[in-house]
């Protein structure tokens, strides 16, 4: 299949199309839209973790110069029985994190709405904050939502667990038992933000006729504008949404924040409403991922065979339920063959903001203790890292731990590839740490939309719906131009709004490149079947007489036709004799996404007096399946690595005994700074995805998993000792090693 | 709410009668250089409506002069402009590189050491490197110019000596004679683009036979001003600057520091990690001494 193929286009690396817009600043971001009229929202926030909200009284805020709206949740359907979404836009009957939006305002100028905000009156019953997993978890706690019971189940006291998910394979006692070695570990994570460095942004503007338009960057308009419809309680046809560029998302670009807000106050002024969070906003009220308490143990035989495994995971949900548990229990030991195990996740409410998607929702924390736990094992048995995983690798055939049976998978590939590469040869540098581990993520498909249209010179125009985070419009052209065998700079790629193309679910799960991907080919090959109908007409042949070479069609060998070839620009030319304008189109739910598996080492040197980590190399191997754009592919690879590599560092919510979130900014939430990096060497493994036409399988997401736990082992291959949790900051490390009575 | 203004005098004395007319007027007036600690902070904790007066068109404020006997450095010159002059990297190595940290290089093209002073910060990185090379504020007075030893200048957080109607000239700094040298380190989790958790300064002099015959050593960010360690630099003095006689001066800046448990670090990581800085300055402004 796709090996065979000869691929012209695809595997290239040509310039992407919003390349040049992005670099001189022409590119138009959620936040640059102005309208004539417009007006500036601007939201009051909890200065509570945890509190009932008793009355919000908007009065002298609707008198306040320049002000023409203002709203709380009294405003939006629902009241205090709305949907957990509807409450985390605007609060209701109670704040449950600092910085909980309670109401907003909108002026003519900035300055007077931000006047205006201190002019609205909240009363507030402070309550006791919820602030760690330990704390939620422990018999009469506190609770963050006094109706919620676990799994749902009345019949059991209400909980700050919101739910549970359970995977368990054969006998796990008998498989610890079968085992020569046992290893059990338990780490902390912290929660950390996606730290996409454009804080989300929104304009609306509602008609007479209740249709209502917004501008917002986001990573899925069709998810803004259904989220957004429910919130309010209007139609979905009565809202349009215009993706802008996006200036990056990680997955917490996937919900909704200011926008039904937007909505709201256009409709009651008549005029656009324009609302940006700041970076403080950004920390304190939007989605980072989940803090985590996992605990993992794992037995092998003294030759290193996998008998059992299990692992015990919490997770911070924030203040509502939905952190990423079921992601957490699926990747923790999906690269591994292990007869008998049971996997436990638990979903907690905590006073922080609510979750959302951050790339591989859940694993990197589940498979950082797993990781950890194999990285002892080797130690213990005196194997190579990667020859242990290699030794238990899944492979095609291996039944994951969440149930279905692996097709072709490239773990082993890469596992092999680190092994011979040249920085895994090299010995470890004087003095320093090396840290290997693995990392996974299933991929998801779902609905995508395509539409293809060829200009009367032949030009192509892709049409699709899926937001572009790292490069898929360069990707999507990639595909039509080898599909319709024409040159990549006679297509452009382009993302329509909620009006103009065909739904979309968002771009995550590494989705996009696979299952856009895919509609795209489809729409391609509509063009082809529709060409080859047109060419046939011209030549009068039957259909199938005729076939599609290298973007011309000509008659197939053996059809005796004194024909010259048809190119796409011929029949283009001569469409409105064949039958009118070529339009291919194409719509799915997409099947078949390929799990991407990684294996990532690094060598890193701890200062051991000051307890700085340095990371010295970092090496990436990944597959691919069929890398599209192999620039792209390694751009994720090395994106993901670095904010892995950050998150095992410095970065980490530090909160208050208020539950005020302490470093709500860059200068003190460490994401790493470029000087801080080595060049992430990066090694692209093909091995194909029998699903998509190309081989495609999804890569935005895997990058991620296995540097927090590559990192830990690196530092604990130095040090002669584990620190289990996370971050690894200069003041963790060196207490760890001065209880250890220093380095070794 | 309300309005900025912006005055940008061309002589320290119509910078003084400017200074003079807003505080008759009532009106806030602040003196603005690079504006790359003001404008942040215009933008988040201090909004208000001022004049700003900007030293950086004021003829005085704009003088570098390397003398025989002095350096000057005027307060309107950008760092960019110390970290490309051999010769002041060459004298003041320390106290260039702590300018040199600051930020990155667009924020350098801006920048400057006396902003960096009067910000007075308990974090800023020129001011340990300012008072262990001894320099001095030339400050403009209405009643005329006075002077003010660095380590004397600031006197809490965000506060400094400095009257509403009197600005900063710029800084005096004594030649290095002989075998001095200096050097600054401060420790910050990345390697830049942040906030000093602490950091040390060490200037020193050895004679021909390599003992330490002076010595002066500040400490930063652990307290509320930077510190003055007289016990550093007496272990220093009189000895090679050795091993031991270092660790006797990381020590001592230990003991003198009084830092808080923030999210930049805690009381014991600043208090060990500051000596840490302080032996390793040290030996830094040694090996540069030596090299003269
Ligand atoms: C991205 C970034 C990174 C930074 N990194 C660092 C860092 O690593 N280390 C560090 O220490 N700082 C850092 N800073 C802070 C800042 O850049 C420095 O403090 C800088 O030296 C300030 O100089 P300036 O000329 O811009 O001062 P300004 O912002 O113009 O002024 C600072 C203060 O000093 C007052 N002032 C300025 N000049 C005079 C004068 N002549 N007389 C009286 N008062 C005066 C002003 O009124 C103001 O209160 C950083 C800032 C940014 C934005």
């Amino acid at each position: 299949m796709a090996e065979a193929l000869d691929l012209k286009a695809i595997g290239t690396r040509p310039v992407r199309p919003d390349g040049i817009d992005k670099v001189t600043g022409r590119a138009a971001f959620g936040a640059d839209l102005h309208l004539p009229n417009m007006l500036h929202g601007m939201v009051l926030r909890s200065p509570h973790a945890h509190a009932r909200i008793k009355r919000v009284d908007l009065t002298r805020a609707r008198a306040a110069e320049g002000v023409l709206a203002a709203v709380s949740g009294a405003d939006f359907p629902g009241g205090a029985g709305a949907g957990d979404l509807a409450k985390n836009v605007i609060a209701r009957d109670k704040v449950l994190y600092h910085g909980h939006a309670v109401a907003a305002v909108a002026a003519k100028t900035l300055l007077q709405a931000e006047a205006a905000l201190d002019l609205i009156e909240v009363d507030y019953e402070v309550l006791d904050p919820v602030m760690s997993l330990d704390e939620a978890m422990a018999d009469g706690a506190t609770l963050v939502n006094e109706s919620q019971h676990t799994n749902g189940d009345t019949s059991k006291p209400a909980s700050n667990i919101a739910a549970t998910q359970r995977f368990e394979r054969g006998d796990l006692e008998a498989g610890f038992a079968e085992a020569d070695i046992v290893v059990e570990t338990e780490h902390r994570v912290p929660m950390a933000h996606q730290g996409y460095i454009e804080p989300h942004a929104c304009t609306a503007t509602a008609n007479e006729d209740g249709k209502a338009t917004v501008w917002c960057c986001t990573q899925g308009h069709f998810d803004v504008r259904s989220l957004t419809a429910q919130v309010l309680g209007e139609k979905v046809g009565n809202i349009k949404v215009i993706p802008s560029e996006i200036g990056g998302g990680f997955g917490g670009k996937t919900t909704i924040y200011l926008e039904p807000l937007a909505v709201r106050m256009s409709q009651m002024t008549g005029r656009p409403v324009k609302m940006t969070m700041s970076r403080e906003d950004v920390f304190r009220a939007t989605g980072p991922t989940s803090g985590t308490w996992c605990r993992a143990k794992i037995g092998a035989k003294k030759d290193g065979t996998f008998t059992a495994a299990s692992a015990w995971l919490a997770y911070e949900a924030g203040a509502f339920p939905g952190a990423p548990i079921g992601p957490g229990c699926m990747s923790v030991l999906a690269p591994y063959e292990v007869p008998n195990l049971v996997i436990e996740g638990n979903d907690v409410l905590v006073n922080k903001p609510k979750v959302c998607a951050y790339r591989a929702p859940g694993a990197p924390q589940s498979m950082h203790a797993m990781e950890s736990a194999i990285d002892e094992l080797a130690r213990q048995l005196d194997m190579d890292p990667i020859d242990l995983r290699l030794k238990n690798s899944a492979a095609e055939g291996t039944v994951a731990p969440y149930g279905p049976r692996f097709p072709a998978i490239g773990l082993r590939e890469c596992l092999e590839a680190a092994k011979v590469h040249p920085n895994y040869t090299a010995p470890v540098p004087e003095g320093a740490g090396r840290g290997v581990a693995v990392g996974f993520w299933f991929n998801i498909g779902m609905q995508s939309s395509a539409e293809v249209r060829i200009a009367e010179d032949g030009a192509v125009t892709v049409m699709e719906g899926s937001p572009d985070i790292g490069g898929s419009r360069a990707s999507m052209a990639l595909m039509a131009a080898e599909t319709l065998g024409v040159p990549y700079e006679q297509v452009k790629a382009h993302v329509g709004d909620t009006e103009s193309t065909g739904f979309c679910n968002v771009t995550g799960g590494s989705r996009t490149t696979f299952a856009t991907g895919m509609a795209v080919v489809q729409a391609c090959e509509d063009i082809i079947a529709q060409c080859k109908q047109r060419a046939a007409l011209t030549w009068d042949l039957d259909e199938e007489q005729v076939d599609w070479v290298d973007g011309e069609a000509v008659p197939k060998p053996g059809v005796n036709a004194d024909v010259k070839p048809l190119s796409l620009a011929d029949i283009a030319r001569g469409a409105g004799r064949t039958g009118g304008p070529l339009l291919g189109r194409a719509s799915l739910n997409a099947q078949g996404a390929g799990a991407s598996f990684s294996c990532n080492f690094t060598d890193t040197i701890v200062d051991t007096e000051t307890g700085k980590v340095d990371v010295l190399s970092f090496t990436a191997v990944q597959d691919a399946g069929r890398a599209i754009h192999p620039s792209y592919v390694e751009g994720q690879m090395q994106g993901g690595a670095v904010q892995g590599i950050g998150w095992a560092l410095n970065e980490e919510y530090i909160y208050d005994d208020n539950g005020v979130m302490e470093n709500a900014g860059f200068l003190d939430y460490r994401v790493p700074v470029a000087s801080d990096m080595p060049m992430i060497d990066t090694e692209i493994i093909e091995v194909p995805n029998p699903f998509h036409p190309y081989g495609v399988r999804g890569v935005g997401e895997t990058p991620i998993v296995a540097p927090l736990a590559a990192v830990s082992n690196a530092v604990r291959d130095q040090l002669g000792f584990r620190i289990p949790d996370l971050p690894l900051s200069p003041p963790r490390v060196l207490e760890a090693i001065d209880e250890q009575g220093g380095g070794d | 709410m309300g309005a900025y203004a912006y005055q940008a005098p061309a002589s320290v004395e119509e910078a003084l009668s400017t200074l003079a007319a807003e505080a008759a007027a009532g009106n806030r007036a602040q003196m603005l250089a690079g504006g790359t600690d003001v404008m942040v902070q215009m933008r988040s904790i201090d909004k208000g409506p001022r004049t700003f007066v900007d030293v950086k068109h004021v003829a005085e404020a704009n003088e570098l002069h390397i003398g025989d006997d002095e350096v000057f450095i005027g307060a309107g010159i950008a760092s960019a402009v110390l970290n490309e002059n051999d010769e002041l990297k060459s004298i003041l190595p320390g106290l260039i590189e702590s300018a040199d940290l600051i930020g990155s290089t667009q924020i350098q093209g801006r920048a400057t050491i006396g902003g960096n002073l009067c910000n007075s910060s308990p974090a800023g990185d020129t001011i340990p490197a300012l008072i262990a090379c001894g320099a001095v504020c030339v400050i403009a007075s209405p009643g005329g110019n006075r002077e003010v030893p660095t380590e004397d200048f600031v006197t809490g957080v965000g506060t400094n000596v400095l009257e509403p109607t009197e600005f900063l000239i710029g800084l005096k700094i004594p030649r290095p004679k002989g075998r001095s040298s200096d050097a600054y380190l401060r420790f910050i989790p990345r390697t830049e683009m942040d906030i000093a958790v602490c950091g040390a300064g060490v200037a020193l002099t050895l004679d021909d036979s390599g003992v330490c015959t002076a010595a002066k050593v500040a400490i930063g960010a652990v307290a509320i001003t930077a510190l003055v360690v007289p016990d550093a630099a007496a272990a220093l003095v009189g000895t090679t600057v050795d091993d031991e006689a270092l660790s006797a001066a990381a020590d001592a800046s230990s003991a003198l520091a009084k830092p808080i448990t923030d999210k930049r670090g805690t009381v014991e990581y600043r208090r060990k990690v500051v000596g840490v800085l302080t032996k390793r300055a040290g030996a830094i402004a040694r090996d540069r001494a030596l090299a003269l």
